[in-house]
């Protein structure tokens, strides 16, 4: 075990794979001289030289496209997004290109590539900047998509989906970067695996990314005794883990970061609607974001994104009624 | 007229006008730095240090009545094309008398009456916006250009070539200007692409296409003025490129130590506000103790400004929820 920021748990994960497999290699905007706008390539280059680090022009689709092409030839190249956003210019390469070349190969060809990218709200970066947009990826079979949540996940999961022989997304909440996490380098988890962060009895909280912290807060001050889990991968997620959980507590809340509107949490609440229906003591529920672009002030982008508080308020009033909570912006009349 | 259309009429105007709008430029940037550390000012912001020609240039040869669609190195443009200086610092501090009432950001400004489109943060996300307000000029009959404001690395980008190419072939009246300040992000403009003068890019869009010293105004005035004219009366786009220097990092975390020694130096002894002290001196619009007195008026004023935004109010949480659509 070992202490370090989330963003040195990335470092590490590429390095270990780097020094495992001399076909993996790393390309991005700033990623080689730089080190990575947040560091998350800190030493690559000057350990694995410019053949396997490599710096790009503001280009994403060129590069993500050629990470499409490397891949089905024998590379295992891991492209660096430098916020989620700009892969909206390359989007075609990764969900129409990468996603479909096993299929449309009759199972000859894979695309063993990994998309790395920072995502989320809280640092002021305005609403072309701040999003997660894990949801632009969800209706699309033939990717993996994972959001880390702390240090560990992002050395084991980021080792994981670069071992992993098809393309994988993975998203790294921004306001991580910096916090430190225990890391243990011999842990696996699997991609497809949620990980169970807290066990309890009175309701399931399914979460990921930054709110899995936030969750673990609310949890705290609410007193609720909630049983946490962290998804980690979006998709394909972990029905098995998720169904047991429910089945013994029988509530379920699903916290997200994105808008209400089209999140991967409305599947797990109808999944979980559907196959536990009349085992439940509460209408499964969410709490998520509102649909509005994330605003820049900073008193606006604070109470736009779930709050401790908030969650620890609807948490508190699902197990004391058993009706679904209203959000915030609800009993505020808003919108 | 409203303040904001005076003082772009001052720069279209008046040289010493525009002159003293760079100062402002200047001192507003140079106040931001203090502003982080102050823990007033959040996110990022990306400084046009070393750029306010060019700013200065397209506010005085483009009417309020054509639209700009520029990035998130948009201070500088701003603040020439017309907007206060209090709805600029106030959006980039969040505060309810920012251009966009504090939910936009240093990289989002916008004033429609000036023709200022909101800023993108998208590298190259402008480029077809502006060909698209040039189409719409086209489809109305009216003689307004659209004009797009872009870095040097923006010309590694798709938008970049396919706006240009959908300008080319349908004649738009529309001005790319590229501003090539040597530097896209960390990395020199060298390492990331195989020309040095990235005009001839458009020559493939068998577009016009030159570069200006976008150090010096009235050079890039001149380029400036030779494309809208062309816009203007059906002759198509034009690409210019106007060749800067960025006199700060990429943006407020970056101290630029990857420049090469002496290259910062090199390019301040061109330093844009020098160059234009010396030319309205030498015609007699100014004096040093003129421009002693510019400076110290500039330096109050935008201490001016930023108790003001200081003082001013930060947005409703209601007001998050409103524009998202017409209702
Ligand atoms: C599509 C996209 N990719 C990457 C970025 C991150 N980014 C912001 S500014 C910038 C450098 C742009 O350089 P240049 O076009 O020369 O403009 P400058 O910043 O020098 O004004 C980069 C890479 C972005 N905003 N959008
Ligand atoms: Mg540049």
């Amino acid at each position: 075990m070992a202490a370090m920021q989330f963003r040195q748990a990335i470092v590490n994960a590429l390095a270990d794979e780097m020094r495992t497999d001399p076909t993996v290699m790393l390309f991005g905007e700033d990623v080689a001289e730089a080190e990575g706008p947040f560091k998350t390539s800190e030493g690559l280059l000057a350990e694995f030289g410019p053949v396997r680090v490599r710096d790009t022009p503001i280009s994403e689709m060129g590069f993500t496209g050629a990470a499409v092409g490397a891949a089905i030839l024998g590379a295992k190249p891991v492209v660096e997004i430098m916020f989620i956003e700009f892969l909206g210019v390359a989007l075609d390469q990764v969900v129409t290109e990468a996603a479909k070349m096993r299929y449309l190969s009759n199972g000859k060809l894979s695309v063993p590539m990994v998309v790395r990218a920072s995502c989320g709200s809280g640092l002021g970066f305005g609403s072309q900047h701040s999003q997660t947009l894990e949801n632009w990826f969800t209706a699309t079979p033939g990717l993996k998509l994972i959001m880390l949540s702390d240090a560990q996940a992002a050395y084991s999961l980021t080792r994981a989906a670069i071992q992993d022989p098809d393309p994988v997304v993975i998203l790294e909440p921004r306001i991580l970067y910096a916090k430190r996490g225990e890391v243990d380098k011999n842990l696996k988890i699997e991609i497809g695996k949620a990980r169970v962060m807290r066990e309890g009895s009175e309701i399931t909280i399914v979460s990921s990314g930054q709110m899995v912290d936030v969750c673990k807060s609310a949890i705290e001050e609410s007193g609720v005794n909630a049983e946490l889990i962290d998804l980690a991968t979006i998709i394909p997620w972990d029905r098995q883990t998720v169904l047991k959980s429910v089945k013994k507590t029988g509530r379920l809340v699903v916290v997200e970061e994105a808008p209400l509107s089209g999140g991967w949490g409305s599947e797990i609440v109808a999944t979980v609607a559907s196959s536990l229906f009349g085992e439940l003591k509460a209408a499964p529920f969410r709490i998520t974001s509102p649909d509005i672009p994330v605003p820049y002030s900073g008193p606006l982008e604070t109470r736009y994104i779930p709050t401790k508080e908030d969650v620890a308020r609807q948490l508190k009033e699902v197990i004391a009624t058993g009706k679904t909570p209203k959000t915030w912006w609800e009993m505020e009349g808003l919108k | 007229m409203s303040l904001q259309l005076e003082r772009r009429k001052a720069v279209q105007t008046d040289e010493v006008a525009g002159y003293e709008r760079m100062l402002e430029i200047r001192e507003f940037e140079n106040q931001i730095n203090g502003l982080f550390a102050a823990g007033l000012i959040r996110g990022t912001t990306h400084l046009c240090l070393g750029q306010e020609a060019l700013d200065i240039a397209l506010a005085a040869e483009l009417r309020p009545t054509d639209t700009v669609m520029a990035t998130y190195r948009g201070h500088g443009v701003a603040l020439a094309l017309g907007l206060t200086p209090e709805s600029v610092l106030g959006e980039i501090m969040g505060k309810t008398i920012g251009c966009c009432g504090g939910v936009g950001g240093s990289m989002h400004l916008a004033d429609m009456t000036l023709g200022l489109l909101p800023t993108s943060a998208i590298v190259g996300g402008g480029i077809p916006i502006a060909a698209g307000a040039g189409l719409a000029y086209q489809l109305l009959g009216q003689d307004n250009v659209g004009v797009a404001v872009f870095g040097d690395g923006a010309t590694n980008i798709g938008a970049f070539h396919e706006g240009l190419n959908l300008a080319a072939i349908w004649n738009l009246p529309v001005i790319f200007v590229c501003d090539n300040n040597v530097y896209g992000e960390y990395s020199r403009i060298d390492k990331t692409t195989p020309l040095e003068d990235l005009h001839v890019r458009a020559e493939s869009y068998k577009m016009a296409h030159y570069a200006v010293d976008g150090m010096d105004v009235l050079a890039t005035r001149k380029g400036i003025k030779e494309a809208v004219d062309r816009a203007r009366s059906g002759g198509g786009p034009t690409l210019i490129e106007a060749k800067t220097y960025r006199f700060a990092g990429h943006s407020r975390a970056d101290k630029a130590l990857y420049r090469p020694e002496g290259e910062l130096e090199k390019w301040m002894e061109r330093d844009p506000i020098k160059l234009t002290e010396e030319n309205l001196t030498k015609r007699g619009l100014l004096d040093s103790a003129k421009i002693e007195k510019m400076r110290a008026d500039m330096v109050k004023t935008i201490e001016g400004v930023v108790a003001t935004c200081q003082a001013a109010p930060d947005p409703t949480v209601a007001s998050m929820f409103e524009n998202v659509f017409t209702k």
